[in-house]
């Protein structure tokens, strides 16, 4: 699974997004994450194998998220589906 | 290969008839007409850049843009899953742009994911009863529907959400069921 590491100044949360290469809304919360200096990783899932994305989809179900991009797991705990910047800066206290 | 100028042609074109507007931020606008050109590239058709595509068109056929869900979409919301089609009052400005809840159903978001391993590489069962994403394409059964109202037919698995023509609600679609009867 090809896992991209974007650095950020604020690494106080744990932040992973399952992306959509082609996603305008994913491209957005990108961007928003990187502008708020934060530290995350992010999956294109589209780009991974049949295997990963079986995996991927039992993984977001598994934390009680819906199968809509971006899905932001925060802390491995919260998924945010959807750029829902209220509810991202909500949960990584910006 | 299709061109940019030619996916936002399309795009502009079926705004116009249907009333719609196209999303007013010209870069994400951008980023959508790129997406939709790059999954024709991939997949060989315009599946919707913020889904997910199983690259089968009959898998994906609701969601090749403009997609199944438009409609009542831009109806409730005001906008598409993905906003690239936008009411008036958004387009303006006036009510601002919001991501829209997955109106596809589950089962159909399911065949999307791992369509190649469903039954084999699965590391374990899954432990619960939930939609497997086992069902392939040769098991979609295709029907005939017909909207009561002004005579459409579409061959679809399930009828739309609104006819395209004369946008009756689904309700008015009824299957057309074909008898042979041969007799010598």
């Amino acid at each position: 699974m090809d896992i991209v590491k974007v650095s950020g100044k604020n690494n106080k949360h744990k932040v992973l997004m399952y992306a959509i290469s082609t996603c305008a809304w994913c491209k957005m919360a990108k961007n928003f994450l990187k502008n708020n200096h934060i530290e995350y990783e992010y999956i294109d899932v589209d780009l991974c194998s049949e295997e990963d994305k079986e995996k991927i989809r039992q993984d977001i179900l598994k934390r009680g998220g819906h199968l809509s991009y971006p899905a932001i797991v925060i802390d491995d705990k919260i998924v945010i589906n959807g750029f829902r910047k209220d509810k991202i800066s909500e949960a990584l206290e910006i | 290969m299709i061109t940019l100028e030619k996916v936002r042609q399309r795009a502009e074109s079926d705004a116009k008839t249907y009333g719609y507007y196209l999303h007013p931020d010209p870069d994400f606008l951008k980023d959508l007409l790129e997406g939709l050109k790059r999954n024709e590239e991939r997949y060989g058709y315009p599946s919707c850049p913020c889904r997910l595509a199983s690259g089968k068109f009959e898998l994906d056929r609701d969601i090749i843009c403009p997609c199944d869900y438009r409609d009542p979409d831009v109806q409730e919301y005001g906008a598409c899953y993905c906003a690239l089609y936008v009411r008036k009052d958004l387009y303006e400005g006036k009510t601002p742009i919001l991501p829209v809840p997955e109106r596809r159903p589950m089962e159909k978001q399911v065949r999307t994911y791992g369509t190649a391993v469903a039954q084999s590489a699965l590391e374990k069962p899954a432990e619960k009863a939930e939609v497997t994403p086992q069902e392939s394409a040769a098991e979609i059964k295709l029907k005939l529907w017909y909207c009561k109202q002004c005579g459409y037919v579409v061959f679809r698995e399930e009828p739309p959400y609104i006819c395209p023509i004369c946008k009756a609600k689904r309700e008015l679609f009824a299957e057309i069921k074909i008898h042979v009867d041969i007799r010598g």
